[in-house]
């Protein structure tokens, strides 16, 4: 089902940068969530969440609590993210085993996982593990146990690939993660809402697209939701 | 008097044998019991298959054990990294096995075979790659994959803090896989900072009680013990 032809203005006059991105999805992690973010692009996310927030930050490899990234003297070999990156632990902080760690992410106990993605299909099966490319050494890591772990899985990538074609597509041409797992996903130019039996629909827009743009970049009947999130931003329609 | 405490590293891992499963404790560098990996490689024990999340970083520890020839296969989740040459030099030329295994069905794995499950069904994976040629059955609507538990031979561990029965305590994200390993191998080495009296450690705060640990070594100067 899609919605009548009138198009929506856009919302701002340029795409975002991978910094709005992030700040974007860092404003619309509830306060209190337990959250984990994905190596990568949604790790800079955590820059932007506030102390009101107390979002708590889970990581893969053994820890609810997470703090920011150790510099200097707090660095210690023993702390580290699953980007095996040195980190910080919170007051409130928790240390557990890998497979107590990957039991709360699959029974269902995150609120939210913030992946990339190399590609989104329509019904939100998510493709970030591996390129198919012959002769790459395949790495899976976590990122089928996030794919279908956490309650809300949002996607945060360029809705492009750097020739121009979309990522989000009718169905993947990439080795699958997971099976309709993806629930939102923030891009530069829009930020899209899957709904499973409803379809795709873009919430907000960004620079100079439109949905009928981004109806013709993806091919996809994307519902125009636009209007339900207008009036959040003053500047909008 | 039960005492697990061995005196060296080279005495933990003296009978190991070649063509052993040996789990391998550790996420990157973090956990990771470089000590007794290096008595591992001293000792010679080849056409080894290890289990750990990952395939060795940079020059060190599990990297040098690849480098030397001694394993035959990795099972791990993920073997690529930005220092991981040493893999990718030998996958690349054929000369070590690999299966690839989701984090945490990994983790279910060990866990499984430590705690005498037979295998477990678990959505991670299922319809993708690597759940190809493996049972599969759709509960409550939702899709699952067959694991398999995975048992070894010998763990290779590394905790904080030990006493003479081998309770340990762990420090930070070093615990990782530590933990269930020690239940799912059959003979369990633990390499720790601290060897302390027993009745020393908190029984509250014990993480690995003893009866999964058979060896404890002290390794000195470790980093942050």
């Amino acid at each position: 089902m899609t919605t009548g032809s009138r198009e929506s203005t856009p919302a701002t006059s340029a795409p975002l940068t991978r910094t709005d991105m992030a700040q974007r999805v860092a404003a619309d992690i509830p306060a209190g969530a337990y959250v984990n973010l994905g190596i990568g692009l949604p790790t800079s996310i955590a820059n932007f969440l506030t102390l009101d927030q107390e979002v708590i930050l889970h990581t893969e490899n053994g820890m609810l609590g997470m703090g920011p990234e150790a510099h200097g003297a707090e660095i210690d070999l023993d702390l580290m993210n699953a980007g095996k990156i040195s980190v910080t632990e919170l007051a409130g902080a928790s240390y557990f085993h890998h497979s107590d760690s990957f039991g709360m992410m699959r029974g269902g106990h995150l609120d939210i996982a913030v992946l990339g993605a190399f590609q989104v299909s329509v019904n939100g099966d998510l493709a970030n593990w591996h390129t198919g490319v012959p002769g790459s050494i395949p790495a899976v890591g976590g990122a089928m146990d996030l794919a279908v772990g956490a309650k809300k899985i949002f996607v945060m990538m360029e809705l492009t690939t750097k020739s121009g074609q979309s990522k989000l597509v009718e169905s993947l041409s990439y080795p699958v993660t997971g099976l309709r797992c993806v629930t939102r996903i923030y891009t530069e130019v829009a930020t899209f809402d899957l709904v499973p039996d409803t379809g795709i629909s873009v919430t907000k827009l960004f620079g100079s697209a439109t949905v009928a743009s981004l109806r013709e970049l993806t091919a996809l009947p994307i519902i125009d939701a636009t209007h339900q999130t207008s009036r959040q931003t003053p500047t909008e329609g | 008097m039960v005492s697990k405490i061995v005196d060296s590293i080279d005495e933990a891992v003296a009978d190991i044998p070649s063509g052993a499963t040996v789990m391998i404790g550790g996420f990157g560098r973090a956990g990771q019991p470089v000590e007794l990996i290096d008595g591992l490689i001293r000792h010679g024990a080849r056409d080894l298959t290890i289990v750990n999340n990952n395939a060795g970083n940079g020059e060190v520890g599990l990297a040098l054990l690849i480098k030397g020839g001694y394993v035959r296969k990795m099972i791990c989740s993920f073997p690529r990294q930005v220092d991981s040459h040493i893999f990718d030099e030998a996958y690349r030329a054929g000369k070590i096995e690999l299966e690839l295994v989701p984090q945490g069905n990994l983790a279910e794995r060990i866990r499984a075979a430590g705690a005498g499950i037979g295998g477990f069904f678990t959505p991670t994976g299922y319809g993708t790659l690597l759940a190809e040629g493996k049972e599969s059955r759709i509960i409550d609507d939702r899709g699952y994959v067959f694991e398999s538990p995975l048992h070894a031979e010998f763990a290779l561990i590394k905790a904080y803090k030990a006493d003479r029965w081998g309770n340990l305590v762990y420090r930070k994200t070093a615990r990782n896989f530590g933990p269930i390993m020690a239940t799912a191998a059959v003979t369990t080495i633990a390499q720790v900072g601290q060897i302390v009296p027993l009745g020393t450690l908190d029984a509250e705060h014990v993480v690995t009680p003893g009866i999964f640990v058979n060896r404890v070594v002290q390794t000195p100067n470790e980093a942050n013990a």
